[in-house]
């Protein structure tokens, strides 16, 4: 019995995401292996290596791994698959296009995006946007496992560092290639990830005033921008602000919801924060009934209030 | 070139689901169901790309119950040519979706197969990539351009830090994300049309594929409720409860 657990980085900086997937591999009760794919990434193995409970860390390198290319990634992880009954990677971009390639060739089905660990082969996870949850056993030899990082803490880093151990890389598959990124230079945080984030919805009756009203208070709070989708479809907001079963899933420490009814949709996306502020001018709004604190009244005014009453 | 749009139904995203009391599953009875919505923005695309002229001909195919049909005659009012149910009462699994479709490409030889990131209601998203992996062909996931020219295909994919573009070689497997696309409202006389659209009916066996599940669901549950929370008299309030109460500020 081991894992494998796939790390998230960017060749720099190991992402947090990596320890808090280790928290839910940890919890499997097998023995944990770091598996770091990329190029020139040998601080990220050092920093993998640091992460306490492992056993060891595997280093591949090449210009084909650089990039978390699905197809060598996955190539690479299915040539160390035998070696372990677990193979494990945060619910990232990066790993859910990764992980079922290797599921399908292990002939395995993969467990999507668990939120606890019950026994090493049944798991929690949320389906229906996280409007139910399923406690699933997986009768498959090798799992195959997602994890919704939300849902664990991460590991603490410690003095003591695992081995670290070179693996080299499997060949190029030639199938795709990495032309360019194109990360988002805003001065806002990502919404995907965090920590705060004010909505807007279709209460602020234009694009104008959606900016006018919303942007002042996120800015003062250092959040990210949300919109439901009626905000959207209205061209208030534009669609990657979209928060909701079919935009972004998110479930941030606080998420102040502003001119948004709460419709099934939306909330969906967003019922997973910490603590929900809403403000809307309808006391009978099906938002208030997910809301920690509400704020009956007008936005317009609500809103620029709030935000004066933080800059005091 | 053909393109191939795997399409499923699914409980439509405006109804509230209701957990079964028994814990046994998601209420399904007398539900409004759709077309899984990302898998409508793929079949927009594939219609785009035909009346761009880089397509010929797109098929719709959906793995599924005798009423999966009501949402292959939407891709067909879409604009899909024909389609295929592959009929089957049971519960099928990504895995096997994945390798009943591969059989549908190696009879039909699409050169590009676009279907949605994910179903809205198990949520796995996994079917694209285990096809692709299945048939050793190139992936892309997350797409949200696409834009095709020769043997090639260039994919601006949404990834955690923003967009990411890559270019994969034909054929090729793409799932595509909310913002690819708006999808049309089919008209009436393309939903006249699309009945006369053939159907074709298939069923597992066909493609050699017996359906096996791997995963048992043991129990399906609400999710912990919300506490009701209080309604405050002004901001002042609600400013102090963040700082103190909630402690978020």
């Amino acid at each position: 019995m081991s894992t494998l657990l796939l790390a998230e980085h960017d060749n720099a900086v190991l992402s947090e995401q990596t320890a808090r997937a280790l928290t839910a591999a940890l919890q499997i009760g097998a023995e944990v292996d770091v598996l770091v794919i990329g190029k020139a990434a040998q601080a990220v193995a050092e920093a993998a290596a640091h992460l306490q409970g492992i056993r060891k860390v595997l280093l591949a390198q090449s210009d084909d791994l650089e990039h978390h290319l699905a197809e060598p990634a996955s190539a690479l992880l299915l040539s160390l698959a035998s070696g372990y009954t677990n193979i494990v990677a945060a619910a990232t971009t990066t790993g859910k296009s990764i992980l079922p390639r290797v599921a399908a060739l292990l002939d395995v089905m993969q467990v999507s995006e668990i939120i606890a660990v019950v026994a090493p082969d049944t798991f929690k996870r949320p389906i229906y946007a996280g409007n139910a949850v399923q406690t699933v056993q997986s009768s498959d030899n090798t799992r195959v496992i997602t994890v919704r990082t939300a849902g664990f803490a991460p590991a603490p880093h410690g003095n003591a560092a695992a081995p670290i151990e070179d693996i080299g890389a499997s060949p190029a598959s030639g199938l795709s290639a990495f032309k360019e990124n194109r990360f988002a230079v805003s001065e806002r945080p990502e919404l995907a990830s965090a920590r705060l984030v004010v909505s807007g919805g279709r209460a602020l009756g234009s694009e104008q005033s959606f900016r006018d009203t919303i942007l002042p208070l996120a800015d003062r709070l250092g959040a990210a921008v949300g919109a439901s989708r009626a905000a959207v479809d209205a061209g208030y907001a534009p669609n990657d602000w979209q928060v909701g079963q079919t935009g972004k899933i998110i479930a941030p420490d606080l998420y102040v919801a502003c001119g948004i009814s709460g419709a099934i949709q939306h909330l969906a996306g967003m019922k997973d924060a910490k603590v929900i502020v809403a403000i809307n001018k309808d006391p009978d709004a099906p938002i208030f009934q997910v809301a920690d604190y509400g704020l009956v009244g007008d936005l317009f005014e609500l809103v620029p209030a709030f935000e004066q009453q933080l800059s005091l | 070139m053909k393109v191939l749009v795997p399409v499923k139904r699914v409980v439509d995203f405006n109804v509230k689901i209701r957990v079964k009391s028994d814990g046994s599953g998601v209420d399904l009875a007398n539900v409004k169901m759709s077309i899984n919505p990302f898998d409508e923005i793929a079949t927009e695309e594939a219609v785009r790309l035909k009346e761009a002229g880089l397509v010929e001909e797109i098929i719709a195919v959906s793995v599924g119950p005798a009423q999966a049909q009501d949402v292959l005659r939407h891709a067909l009012a879409m604009g899909a040519d024909r389609a295929i149910l592959i009929k089957t009462d049971e519960a099928v699994e990504p895995l096997d979706v994945a390798r009943l479709l591969k059989g549908v490409i190696e009879a039909e030889q699409p050169r590009l197969v676009l279907l949605g990131k994910q179903a809205i209601d198990d949520d796995c998203n996994q079917t694209g990539q285990m096809l692709s992996a299945l048939l050793g062909w190139s992936q892309a996931t997350f797409a949200s351009h696409i834009s095709l020219s020769g043997d090639k295909a260039e994919v601006t994919r949404e990834v955690d830090g923003g967009l990411q573009v890559i270019e994969v070689t034909l054929p090729s497997i793409v799932t595509v994300d909310l913002r690819l696309n708006e999808p049309r409202y089919a008209s009436l006389p393309s939903i006249m049309k699309a009945k006369k659209k053939p159907i074709e009916e298939k069923a597992p066996a066909d493609y050699g594929v017996a359906i096996r599940p791997r995963l048992t669901v043991i129990a399906t549950e609400e999710p912990a409720a919300r506490k009701a929370g209080i309604k405050l008299s002004d901001i002042g309030e609600l400013v102090g409860k963040l700082k103190t109460e909630a402690a978020v500020l």
